[in-house]
């Protein structure tokens, strides 16, 4: 039986240097508190080199980090930084612990022929960390809690053979004690649940003592540890001698992919922000991989910036007024607010859903997509955060066959179509609305909203006229093996005479005598325009009186000459208003 | 084969190459064939696809794949007729077809009693004057001096600055939609039959497409398995196009029994109610054709009758 342990030291760093990659050769500090508190708590080694120690000021911090980095502590960016920990560790195996922001604890038994022995499955595990943006200490013992100091005492990979522990713990020093607790377990003798963490108390007892080391507290006779230390010390001579047994307590993360950064300045070009998109993709993808999942949803959430002309500074007692904290200005002004007429405030960010046809997982397609999505609805303001959520979902699986015919692949698909959108419209979600009857005349650059442009169609249940919706278009829909092809066996020798459609109708003048048309004209259509040689109707159709949209027309087939021959369209007369339309023609 | 035959062989065969070395066995050397220069290679004849039209497949052969193919004629010459019998063909081998609809003209029910299968057809519906956004890359317009920490006591706007977002404007027409939307799915490739539809498209707009449009649409075709297709009024890809066939309507057949041609369209006794359009008598004729090696034997017209939907 093994346990495996994997710490992030320096977590808050780390979770900053993941946020922000170009940080990762830099001296970086974190910071956290509310002026003039603000005080470090974390650093990386090229910090520490420079003489930055957690617990100094701000401004102590920025004279010695010449040339580094101060960011401020974000919460988001360690619950981000936790769970592509938690998804690294639930890629390994099912049982996880989730003992501490920084340090996450694996069972690894059976899985040995899986992953191979301990020490591959250690260096996998730090590798899968490493490309999630984490550098972590992965330990392996036979013991959760020495697994879990070695972790924390040792770098990089460390493994102990079951029987070495307090062998292999005694060099440590005592203060790696700092931050271990006892989760509920049946070996504690109060047989309460988890304890408390350690009091300071003891380690400063221990330092007066000249204990500097695990194995120096490993020697210690149990009884006086008992008597003058309590259980808590005794029970942290257990942990010192490696013979702590305990079973894990089993995390169930909930299946949450989201990815949050802050900007530190708004950015107000869409190269940048597809630069950081790329990076939050990559992590995003990375973390669901290590699930072995896929998402076919990505969910992104600008927060903008108060657009600058909604904001009016100036000095003045007459107009109602009132004091606007944060902003900038000279003591003694005033900000007037345009009434209703801010168009944005961080309680309204922009949100842009990105649905595929298929579960996908790759972080290129992914950004060209969002890139062309922004392109086509770019916001209204510099962006100031940037949240992504992808809903997992299981990747999907198919296998090609030897006689399949080609079919497009669905991310190119998917690319390929993103970009046509963009050329001819956007694809809606929402079904068409049927052709009206009464089609309003529309300029070229009106657009009904509801008309998606690209995708496969389908046909609507009416006897209106153009009775179709439009769907989205995917290849896994399309591809269907011969046999389950849905098309309508057509007789062979018998080709169907087509319908062409004009969208929207076009109006016609018609002269009718003795009930019959003898003359028509187009005037958006000038080769339109001829006597009526051959006529056959009316045809009479109406429906949906129930609706607000009822519907009834006179149709007509009719042949006109024209100076190529003869052209066969569709005329109807609407009931409505009286007036006429050509619907098509049949060629 | 015995051991001791085979070393026996293996002595031969190095005698061999050692005189060979030598020059001494000339005699016993393969000659390799003489090399032929690209141009008189035989280049392997094009799968060719059926449209369904089993007369006009006697007379075209079909339509080629990896190459472009015209359908050209004026209204009502069943132009759009051969093209939901070949999308139907296709759908019907489940293969993926697109459908480059310049003027919006699909459709969809015709092309259901025709047999095509909708789920496997994209349809690319192109807008007249489509607005797009060009400048995707700033977000929003360079607003001068001002900025989100305004300390100016004046409220004065930037007369050059847009009210609204951001992106710089331009319109393309339906047909310029039309030949980005074929590039753009060319490039994605996939597709067993890719249909440009430029039938209603005005003949002199239509003209207007450089021929390099066309050479390229036709190397983006070419070595693939897709069939290429355009729809107009006449021949516009001149030499890159494989095939190009034109349509006329001869007749249109009305009432049951009753044929009508030319001038004579209308019985004066019978009234309108009586009348029904039947269907349509088409001609095909070649005006070229790169990939039959030999010509047809038959005339190089082909007839055949279409019937409307109704009729069954």
């Amino acid at each position: 039986m093994s346990f495996a342990a994997i710490y992030i030291p320096d977590f808050p760093v780390e979770a900053t240097v993941r946020a922000e990659p170009e940080l990762c050769e830099q001296a970086v500090a974190v910071v956290e508190g509310t002026p003039p508190l603000v005080h470090v708590v974390a650093v990386n080694e090229r910090a520490a080199q420079a003489g930055v120690d957690p617990g100094m000021t701000k401004l102590q911090a920025e004279e010695r980090l010449a040339g580094g980095a101060l960011r401020q502590r974000s919460a988001e960016r360690e619950a981000a930084a936790h769970a592509a920990l938690l998804d690294c560790a639930c890629g390994f195996s099912p049982r996880v612990e989730d003992t501490a922001a920084d340090t996450v604890v694996l069972d690894l038994a059976g899985l040995e022929r899986i992953f191979g022995p301990p020490a591959k499955m250690a260096r996998d595990m730090a590798r899968c960390c490493s490309e999630m943006g984490l550098e972590a200490n992965v330990a392996v013992a036979s013991n959760a809690d020495t697994a879990v100091l070695a972790a924390r005492g040792f770098a990089g990979v460390t493994v102990i053979p079951e029987g070495k522990e307090a062998e292999r713990l005694g060099e440590l020093s005592v203060e790696v004690l700092c931050g271990t607790r006892a989760p509920a377990c049946a070996d504690s003798p109060t047989g309460e649940g988890a304890c408390a963490t350690p009091a300071l108390e003891i380690l400063d007892t221990l330092e007066r003592w000249g204990v500097r080391n695990l194995r120096a507290l490993a020697a210690l006779p149990e009884v006086a540890v008992a008597e003058r230390l309590g259980q808590d010390g005794l029970r942290l001579q257990k942990l010192a001698r490696g013979a702590t047994r305990r079973p894990l307590v089993i995390a169930d993360p909930p299946l949450v992919f989201e990815e949050a950064v802050e900007l530190e300045y708004p950015v107000d070009l869409l190269e940048p922000l597809a630069f950081v998109l790329n990076r939050m993709l990559e992590q995003l993808c990375a973390r669901l991989a290590a699930r072995a999942l896929a998402t076919n949803e990505l969910t992104v959430t600008l927060e903008l910036e108060p657009s600058a002309e909604d904001l009016v500074i100036g000095r003045s007692d007459d107009h109602p007024s009132r004091p606007t904290a944060g902003l900038p200005g000279t003591p003694g002004d005033r900000v007037i607010e345009n009434p209703g007429q801010i168009t944005r405030s961080p309680d309204h960010p922009i949100t842009r859903c990105l649905r595929l046809p298929v579960p996908m997982v790759d972080p290129k397609v992914f950004l060209k997509l969002l890139q062309l999505d922004l392109q086509g609805h770019p916001p209204q303001a510099p962006v100031t955060k940037i949240r992504l959520r992808a809903e997992p979902a299981e990747p999907r699986r198919s296998q090609n066959g030897l006689f399949v015919p080609q079919a497009p692949e669905p991310e190119r698909l998917e690319l390929t179509m993103a970009r046509i959108q963009r050329v001819v419209g956007s694809s809606g979600q929402r079904p068409v609305a049927s052709g009206q009857e009464n089609p309003q005349p529309t300029t070229g650059n009106q657009q009904r909203s509801s008309e998606a442009r690209v995708g496969s169609s389908e046909i609507v249940d009416t006897h209106r006229a153009d009775g179709f919706r439009m769907k989205p278009f995917t290849a896994a829909a399309s591809v269907a093996r011969v046999s389950d092809s849905g098309a309508r066996a057509k007789d062979p020798g018998h080709t169907v005479t087509a319908f062409r459609v004009f969208r929207p109708p076009l109006p016609a003048v018609v002269t009718v005598r003795e009930g019959r048309p003898v003359h028509i004209a187009s005037p958006e259509r000038p080769a339109m325009r001829g006597e009526v040689a051959w006529c056959a109707g009316p045809w009479r159709s109406s429906g949906e009186w129930w609706t607000e949209q009822p519907w009834s027309r006179q149709e007509w087939d009719v042949a006109v000459h024209n100076e190529e021959g003869v052209a066969l369209y569709r005329i109807y007369c609407d009931d409505m208003n009286s007036k006429w339309f050509v619907q098509g023609t049949y060629d | 084969m015995s051991a001791a035959s085979v070393s026996v062989s293996l002595e031969e065969v190095s005698r061999f190459v050692f005189q060979v070395s030598r020059g001494a066995a000339r005699e016993h050397v393969m000659e390799l064939p003489p090399v032929l220069p690209a141009s008189r290679l035989e280049h392997p004849a094009p799968a060719m696809v059926s449209t369904g039209i089993e007369e006009l497949d006697a007379l075209t052969g079909g339509l080629p794949r990896g190459a472009l193919s015209e359908i050209c004629g004026p209204a009502s010459s069943g132009r759009t007729s051969v093209l939901l019998a070949l999308m139907a063909s296709m759908t019907a081998q489940a293969e993926v077809c697109a459908l480059v609809d310049a003027t919006d003209s699909f459709d969809p029910k015709s092309a259901e009693a025709a047999g095509v299968d909708l789920r496997k057809l994209l349809w690319i519906r192109c807008s007249k004057n489509r607005v797009i956004g060009r400048s995707g890359d700033r977000v929003i317009e360079n607003i001068g001096q001002l900025s989100s920490k305004l300390r100016v006591a004046s409220c004065e706007r930037n007369a050059n600055r847009p009210s609204q977002i951001t992106n710089r404007k331009s319109q393309m027409d339906s047909l310029e939609q039309a030949l980005k939307a074929t590039d753009l799915l060319l490039q994605g490739g996939g597709f067993g039959l890719v249909v440009v539809d430029l039938a209603d498209v005005p003949a002199q707009a239509a003209r207007r497409v450089p021929l390099t449009s066309w050479f390229r649409f036709r190397r983006a075709v070419e070595n693939t398995r897709t069939v290429l297709v355009v729809m107009e009024q006449e021949p516009y890809a001149k030499t890159c196009a494989s095939v190009v066939v034109k349509l006329s309507a001869v007749s249109c057949q009305l009432s049951a029994g009753l044929q009508a041609s030319g001038s004579r369209l209308q019985e004066k006794h019978d009234p309108p109610h009586a009348q029904i359009l039947s269907g349509l008598n088409v001609t095909a004729q070649i005006l070229r054709s790169a990939t039959q090696q030999k010509k047809p034997v038959h005339s190089a017209h082909a007839q055949w009758e279409n019937k409307t939907a109704w009729v069954g």
